[in-house]
C-alpha cells in the first residue's frame, strides 16, 4: 500500500499554487490536509501525476468574522481548529456539532475545512453542512476568480464545478438571523464512522413563533448533499407543528433522497433513517430557535 | 495457591520495551542487501490462468526478480497439511486439498498469488504490479454454503465429485428417540459468521539464507515457530538445525499466524537462495485481509428437545462450515464447534453432523475462539427460544440445565480438535451463573429497574448466557530453565508469544519456584535456536500446557539447587533451603551459597561429576495431557437500544470466569476484557463479506470495523472462580478465548429483551443497526 | 523519479535526508531514521498505530509524505521516555497493564500525551473519544482508559 510516483510542488503563495496548477492541468491535484486523498493513492486508486502542496501557504488558513455575524474560512483551516474556534462556536453552533464527527483527533488535526468540501465524498458532513449554511465558496485560478454558491457546487460523488487549474480559496458563511436553530443528527456504525444518514438543519423563527426559513440537508444518501425543498416548502410561514415537521420527514424520506445499499444499510433502512432523523434534526432546531 | 510471586498481579517484564518504542518488531530488523517482496494477487476468485506475462515487470529499474508458478518447476506443489485429518472419529469423510503456495492453472480465490516480485523496495515492488499482465479467463464461483453442494454447481476443485470437503457425525445417546418423548421440539435454521483475527500488526517474514554457513534465519511473525522451522527445512531439503525460526515481537496473533507452508514461507526461503540476498515481506493491512486466513460462516440446522419444565432431552445440529478454497488446517474449526454446543449443559442425547465445504473464498482456520463461539451461539440461541416457548425466564433455564460440580469428570462422548474423546474435567458452572447473576444484579433489574424504564419508553434489555472453552490441548510442550552463573533465571520454551505476557507469567512459575525475582527471569519463547521441540500457541494452551512444562523443570532445577548446595556447603540435602536467590542451611543463614555460585560449580572445568548428574543449573522438561483442561464462565450484559435508528450501546458487562489457578489476576483480566471485545466485534461490526463472484468487499478498515473505545461497555465487571484442574500439578485451565465466545450469543438475547415490543427471534449474528431493523421490521408485535 | 532534500527536526535532532516525494512520512521516520517506535498497521488512517506529534499535533504519519515534514517538528515515541526512565503516562500503562502486543501502544501514547496536558483531570467518556481513533484488538480499551485515569494523577501530583 504505497503510493505512485508523482511530481511534487511545495508553494509558498497562493499566486505561487495557481501557477502550478495553471501549468499542470489535468495531471495536477491539489493536496490540501490529504486525509482522504493519501489513503486513496496509498491503495493505489488515486494516481495522480502531480501534487500542489497547500500546506505551505499560511495565508490559507484563518477564520475571519464577517460584519454580517458570519465567518470567513481559510481553505486550509485544520478541522480541529473549526472545532475548537470560539467564533465558530458562537456564530455557528452547527458546525461545533458537527466537527466531533468528522473521523478522530488526529485526522481533524491534518484535515482542513476546504479540503473536505472540495473533496465532495457523498458521505462527508462539511459539503453538506457548506450547503445547509448557504456558503458562499470562493473559486480562484491562475488571473480570475469566482464565487460559487454551495447549492452548485457539488456535480457528484467526488465531483465539483471545480476546473484544474482551480483551487477552492475561501468558505464563507453567511451570518444567521436571530432566532435561528440548528441541529445535526447522524448515524454511524461508529463515533467517527461514514454516516449511513445524516441531517442537518438550520431554521429561524419569528418573533410571533412563525418559521421564517427552514434549510435542511441530508447525507450518505444520494449521489451530493440533498437539500430538501420540502421543508421550505412546508414550513416556512407556517408555526412548526410536530405534524408538519412529520410531513416533510415522509416526503424527504420517500421522495426527496435517492439512497443505495451496501454492505453496512440497506437503502431501506437509510431511508427510515432519514424519516428518523430529519423529524429530530427539525424539532431540535426549532426548540433552539424558540430559546 | 497465591505464592510470594505466583499468583499476584504483577505488572509484566516486557512493558517498558514496548512502551518506549524499543521492542523489536518483524518489520524493524534491517539487514544488509535487503530486498523487498510483494505479490502480484489475482482479481478472479475463480479462474483459468491462460497466460501471465511478466517481461515487462522485470524490466522495471530496481525490480531484481519476478516469478511465477513455472519458474519454481516442481518446487511448487500443494501442501502439506498442517493439522492431520479426522481419522479418530469414525466414519468420517475427509479430503485434503492444501494450500498451494502459487496459483498453477487455476485461480480458487480472490488475492491468490500469480506472482511474486523481488525489489529494492516496497514501492518499487508495488508499481511492478503495473507491468504483469494476467490473462485469466473466469469462471463461476462458490460462495453459497447450500448451493455449493447442489448438483450442477461450479466446483472449486474439479477432481473431487463435489464441493464437500469434508462429513463428520458424531452421536452420544440417541436424539431421534428422546425428540419423540419430548413435550416441546423446537427446530431452527441459525447462521453464525466470524470475523478476521485481525491483529494490529500483519504478517510479516524475513529470510536470510548464509550461502557460505549454509545456513538459513528467518524472522516470522509465527504462532508455530517449530512447524515452520520443520516445513521450510524439509521442503528445502536441509536439516531442521540448519534452519532458524525467531519470531521478534509480535503484534497480535488471534489464531491466523499459526499458519505454515503459505506463499510466504514457501517461496521467500528458496528465492532467498537462489539471489543469495535477504528478503523481506511485511503483509499489508489489504494483503491481510485478502489472503491471511480467518474465519467465516457456518449454516446451522438445529433442533433442542425438552421437557414443559425445560429440562433438555436432546440437541441435533447438522451444520455447513465454510473451509474456503482450501482445507490445510483440517477440522479444526468445525470440531470445535461440535464439541461447545452442548459443553456446559447435561445434554444426554445430541447428535452432531459437520458439513464441511468447499467456496472460492481465502481458507479458514481459527480465530480467538475457533468454532466455539459457533457452538456456543447455536446452543444458547436454542434454549432462548425454549424459554421463550415455555414461558421461562432466560437464566432459569440455564440453571435447570447446567452440569451439576458432582459431574466431574465428565466424559461428552464427542471427539474433539485434538482427535480425543472431550472430557470436562472440573469446574461449578452453577456457581459462575449465579455470581454472574450476582454482580449484574440480575433480579433487580428485571424487577425492579427493567419495569421503571419501560413505563418511561426506554429500550434497555439484559442477556445473560454460559459457555465453556476447551484449552490446553495437546500434544505437548516443553521448557529448559537454566541458573546462570550470575544467578539469574533463563526460561526457554518452544511456544511464540504474542502480547499474552509469557514473559512474565512464565518468569512468575519458574521465580516461585527458585526463589528469585520476577524480573530475574528471563523468558526465551518462538527462538528455534534456543528450543526446538513443541507445537505452538493456539488453543488457549500457553499456561497450561507450556506453563506446566516450564513448572516441571523448574521444580527439577530447584531439586538440583537444593542437592548441589547441600554438597557444597557439606551438608545433607534435607539440611538446607532456597532463600532469596541462595541455598541456606536451615536455622543458619550464615552458612549459604548464591544459586549463581552454584551453578557456576555445577558446571566443573576440572575433575569428574559423579555418575548419572547432568551439568549445570539446568533441566529440561515436558508436558502433555492426557485431554485438554476445560474453562467456564458465565456472563450477562446489559444494552439500550434506540428502537428507531438501533443504535446499540452497551451499558454493562459482566463476566465470571473460572479458569482453574490464577497465576497473575491483573494479566488475566486483560485477557479476558481482549476476548470480550472480540465478541463485541463479532455481533455487531465485525464482517467478512465476499459477494456472490467472490470479489471480497471488506478489504480495509473502513469495511471491517473493530469496535473502538466508544462502543464498548461503559462498564466492565470480571471476575474469577477457582477450580483448579487435576490434569496439571499447577490446576490451571486456559483462558485466551473465553471473553470471545458467549459474547454474541449474549447480545442478541439482550436485543431481544431491549426490544420487547417484538416477538423477536434473532438467529444470525453478526447484526448490524440495519439488519436489526430489518429483523424487526419482519418481527410480528407482542 | 526526482527527490526532494528535506530538513526535519525530529525528536530533537535536526536530519537533512533526500526522499521520493511519495515517501510515506511513517516509512520515512522508520526505514530512513531508524525510529521504529512508530508502528504501522494500516496505511490508510484507520487503525491509530503509527499517530506522531507534528509540530506538537497528533496525526497520523501513514497519511503524510516525508517531504511535508520539511521546516517542522517531529516527535516519536523514542522521545517519551526510555526504559529506564519513563514518562508517567507509561508507567500508568505498565501498572494497569494498557498493552499485550503493545504494537498498538505508542499510537495510543502519542495521542495521549498532548490529550493530558489539555486534559488534566479527564472524565471516561472524555477518554473514550480522545482514543477513538486508536485501535486496540487486544485489550479491549478498559485497562488503558484506568491507565490514562492514573497517568492524569502522577502527572498532577509531580507537576
Amino acid at each position: 500500500m504505497k503510493p505512485i510516483p508523482f511530481e511534487y510542488f511545495a508553494p509558498t503563495s497562493t499566486e505561487e499554487a495557481l501557477e502550478h496548477l495553471a501549468n499542470l492541468g489535468y495531471n495536477g491535484k491539489v493536496l490540501a490536509g490529504g486525509q482522504s486523498l493519501i489513503p486513496a493513492m496509498n491503495f493505489r486508486m488515486a494516481r495522480p501525476g502531480a501534487l500542489v502542496d497547500l500546506n505551505g501557504i499560511p495565508e490559507l488558513a484563518y477564520i475571519k468574522p464577517t460584519a454580517d455575524g458570519g465567518l470567513a474560512i481559510g481553505t486550509m483551516t485544520r478541522d480541529s481548529k473549526v472545532e475548537h474556534s470560539p467564533e465558530v462556536a458562537q456564530r455557528f453552533p452547527l458546525l461545533l456539532e458537527v466537527m466531533p464527527n468528522i473521523a478522530h483527533p488526529q485526522i481533524r488535526n491534518r484535515g482542513t475545512f476546504g479540503g473536505s468540501i472540495a473533496h465532495a465524498d457523498p458521505a462527508g458532513q462539511l459539503p453538506a453542512i457548506s450547503i445547509v449554511l448557504n456558503a458562499n465558496l470562493k473559486v480562484l485560478k491562475k488571473g480570475g476568480e469566482r464565487w460559487v454558491k454551495a447549492e452548485e457546487f457539488f456535480l457528484g460523488p467526488f465531483m465539483t464545478v471545480l476546473e484544474p487549474e482551480e483551487m477552492l480559496a475561501e468558505v464563507v458563511l453567511p451570518g444567521l438571523p436571530p432566532h435561528t436553530g440548528s441541529s445535526y443528527q447522524q448515524v454511524s456504525r461508529q463515533k467517527g464512522g461514514y454516516s449511513l444518514a445524516a441531517v442537518a438543519s438550520v431554521v429561524t423563527l419569528d418573533t410571533a413563533g412563525k418559521c421564517t426559513s427552514a434549510r435542511m440537508v441530508m447525507i450518505s444518501v444520494g449521489d451530493v448533499p440533498i437539500l430538501s425543498e420540502a421543508a421550505t416548502r412546508i414550513l416556512v410561514g407556517q408555526k412548526p407543528t410536530p405534524e408538519a415537521i412529520a410531513e416533510v420527514a415522509e416526503i424527504a424520506a420517500s421522495k426527496e433522497i435517492d439512497p443505495g445499499t451496501d454492505i453496512h444499510a440497506t437503502a431501506e433502512y437509510r431511508r427510515h433513517l432519514v424519516r428518523v432523523l430529519v423529524r429530530r434534526s427539525l424539532s431540535t432546531a426549532f426548540e433552539r430557535a424558540a430559546k | 495457591m497465591a505464592g510470594r510471586v505466583f499468583g499476584q498481579s504483577i505488572p509484566r517484564n516486557e512493558d517498558p520495551y514496548l512502551l518506549t518504542g524499543q521492542a523489536k518488531f518483524i518489520d524493524d530488523i534491517e539487514l544488509p542487501g535487503m530486498l523487498h517482496a510483494a505479490f502480484y494477487r489475482s482479481d478472479y476468485a475463480h479462474a483459468r490462468i491462460k497466460k501471465i506475462d511478466v517481461s515487462e515487470a522485470r524490466k522495471l529499474p530496481g525490480v531484481i526478480a519476478v516469478y511465477t508458478a513455472e519458474d519454481f518447476g516442481e518446487f511448487v506443489r500443494p501442501g502439506p497439511l498442517q493439522v492431520p485429518p479426522p481419522t479418530a472419529i469414525k466414519g468420517s469423510i475427509f479430503h485434503a486439498r492444501p494450500l498451494m503456495p502459487i496459483a498453477k492453472d487455476k485461480v480458487r480465490y480472490s488475492g491468490e498469488p500469480l506472482a511474486v516480485i523481488i525489489a529494492e523496495n516496497r514501492y518499487i515492488a508495488e508499481d511492478a504490479m503495473d507491468y504483469i499482465v494476467a490473462e485469466l479467463e473466469p469462471l463461476p464461483a462458490v460462495t453459497d454454503l447450500e448451493k455449493a453442494l447442489e448438483p450442477g454447481a461450479p466446483l472449486v476443485h474439479e477432481d473431487l465429485e463435489s464441493n464437500l470437503a469434508a462429513l463428520v457425525k458424531q452421536e452420544r445417546g440417541n436424539y431421534e428417540e428422546a425428540a419423540a418423548k419430548a413435550d416441546v421440539v423446537i427446530k431452527k435454521k441459525i447462521y453464525v459468521d466470524r470475523g478476521a483475527g485481525a491483529a494490529m500488526e500483519n504478517r510479516g517474514l524475513v529470510v536470510n539464507w548464509d550461502d557460505r554457513a549454509r545456513e538459513m534465519t528467518i524472522w516470522a511473525t509465527t504462532q508455530a515457530p517449530i512447524p515452520l522451522r520443520n516445513s521450510i527445512a524439509t521442503r528445502l531439503g536441509l536439516f531442521e538445525e540448519q534452519v532458524r525460526v525467531i519470531t521478534p515481537f509480535i503484534g497480535g496473533g488471534f489464531g491466523p499466524k499459526i499458519m505454515t507452508s503459505q506463499p510466504d514461507d514457501v517461496l521467500l526461503p528458496i528465492i532467498a537462495m537462489w539471489l543469495k540476498r535477504p528478503i523481506k515481506w511485511i503483509e499489508d493491512r489489504r494483503e491481510n485481509f485478502l489472503a491471511t486466513t480467518s474465519e467465516r460462516d457456518q449454516i446451522h440446522y438445529a433442533e433442542i428437545a425438552l421437557t414443559r419444565d425445560g429440562i433438555i432431552l436432546g440437541v441435533k445440529d447438522v451444520f455447513y462450515h465454510n473451509t474456503g478454497a482450501y482445507d490445510p488446517y483440517g477440522m479444526t474449526v468445525p470440531l470445535n464447534t461440535q464439541t461447545h454446543t452442548v459443553s456446559c449443559y447435561e445434554v444426554p442425547n445430541f447428535y452432531t453432523e459437520i458439513r464441511m465445504v468447499f467456496t472460492n473464498e481465502y481458507v479458514v482456520t481459527p480465530v480467538r475462539g475457533a468454532g466455539r463461539p459457533e457452538g456456543v451461539f447455536v446452543m444458547e440461541r436454542l434454549l432462548d427460544y425454549a424459554a421463550q416457548e415455555l414461558g421461562m425466564d432466560p437464566a432459569e433455564i440455564r440453571r435447570r440445565n447446567l452440569l451439576r460440580k458432582e459431574r466431574f469428570p465428565y466424559p461428552t462422548g464427542i471427539i474433539g480438535q485434538d482427535f480425543v474423546e472431550g472430557v470436562l474435567d472440573s469446574g461449578d458452572y452453577p456457581e459462575t451463573l449465579r455470581r454472574v447473576m450476582e454482580v449484574i444484579e440480575y433480579e433487580k433489574f428485571r424487577k425492579e429497574i427493567q419495569p421503571q424504564l419501560r413505563a418511561q419508553g426506554k429500550h434497555k434489555g439484559i442477556g445473560i448466557v454460559c459457555f465453556t472453552e476447551g484449552t490446553a490441548v495437546g500434544p505437548y510442550e516443553g521448557a529448559r530453565v537454566t541458573v546462570g552463573a550470575n544467578g539469574k533465571v533463563t526460561v526457554a520454551t518452544g511456544i511464540s508469544t504474542q502480547g499474552q505476557g509469557h514473559f512474565t507469567v512464565f518468569a512468575q512459575i519458574a521465580a516461585e519456584q527458585l526463589g528469585v525475582d520476577v524480573k530475574d527471569v528471563n523468558v526465551i519463547t518462538g527462538d528455534t535456536g534456543h528450543f526446538h521441540w513443541g507445537a505452538g500457541t493456539f488453543a488457549s494452551r500457553g499456561m497450561g500446557v507450556a506453563g506446566t512444562a516450564v513448572y516441571n523443570a523448574a521444580v527439577k532445577v530447584r531439586q538440583k539447587a537444593l542437592q548441589f548446595g547441600a554438597r557444597f556447603l557439606g551438608v545433607s540435602e534435607d539440611e538446607v533451603e532456597l532463600c532469596d536467590g541462595k541455598v541456606c542451611v536451615k536455622g543458619d543463614p550464615s552458612r549459604s551459597m548464591p544459586l549463581g555460585e552454584i551453578a557456576l560449580k555445577a558446571n566443573p572445568t576440572r575433575g569428574t561429576i559423579e555418575p548419572g548428574v547432568e551439568p549445570g543449573l539446568e533441566a529440561t522438561a515436558y508436558f502433555g495431557p492426557p485431554y485438554g483442561a476445560t474453562g467456564a464462565g458465565a456472563v450477562a450484559m446489559i444494552v439500550d437500544v434506540d428502537p428507531e435508528t438501533m443504535a446499540v450501546n452497551i451499558e454493562k458487562f459482566a463476566i465470571v470466569h473460572d479458569c482453574g489457578t490464577v497465576v497473575n489476576p491483573l494479566l488475566l483480566e486483560g485477557q479476558v476484557m481482549g476476548g470480550v471485545h472480540m465478541g463485541i466485534g463479532n455481533a455487531f461490526y465485525e464482517k467478512i463479506k465476499y459477494d456472490e463472484n467472490g470479489q471480497l468487499l471488506t478489504a480495509s478498515l473502513m469495511d471491517y470495523l473493530i469496535p473502538q473505545a466508544t462502543d464498548m461497555p461503559k462498564e466492565m465487571i470480571v471476575e474469577h472462580l477457582e477450580t483448579p484442574s487435576p490434569l496439571n500439578p499447577l490446576g490451571m485451565k486456559g483462558v485466551g478465548e473465553a471473553g470471545a465466545i458467549p459474547t454474541p450469543a449474549c447480545f442478541m438475547q439482550a436485543l431481544e429483551d431491549a426490544l420487547y415490543e417484538y416477538r423477536l427471534q434473532i438467529d444470525e449474528t453478526p447484526l448490524n443497526p440495519s439488519r436489526l431493523w430489518e429483523l424487526v421490521q419482519q418481527a410480528p408485535k407482542k | 523519479m526526482t527527490t526532494h532534500t528535506i530538513k526535519v527536526k525530529v525528536n530533537g535532532v535536526e536530519y537533512v535526508r533526500e526522499v521520493e516525494p511519495r515517501r510515506l512520512l511513517s516509512d520515512f521516520l522508520r526505514h530512513d531514521l531508524g525510529l521504529t517506535g512508530t508502528h504501522v498497521g494500516c496505511e490508510h488512517g484507520l487503525c491509530g498505530a503509527c499517530t506522531i506529534l507534528f509540530d506538537g499535533e497528533p496525526v497520523r504519519s501513514c497519511l503524510m509524505f516525508a517531504v511535508q515534514a520539511n521546516g517542522h517538528e517531529v516527535t516519536t515515541v523514542e522521545a517519551l521516555g526510555t526504559p529506564e526512565k519513563m514518562h508517567p503516562l507509561q508507567e500508568a500503562f505498565h501498572e494497569k497493564h494498557a498493552l499485550q502486543c503493545g504494537y498498538c501502544t505508542p499510537g495510543f501514547l502519542m495521542t495521549l500525551k498532548p490529550f493530558l496536558e489539555t486534559h488534566p483531570n479527564p472524565t471516561d467518556e472524555e477518554i473514550r473519544e480522545a482514543i477513538d481513533g486508536n485501535l486496540c484488538r487486544c485489550t479491549g480499551y478498559e485497562h488503558i482508559i484506568e491507565a490514562v485515569k492514573l497517568a492524569a494523577e502522577k502527572m498532577a501530583t509531580r507537576s
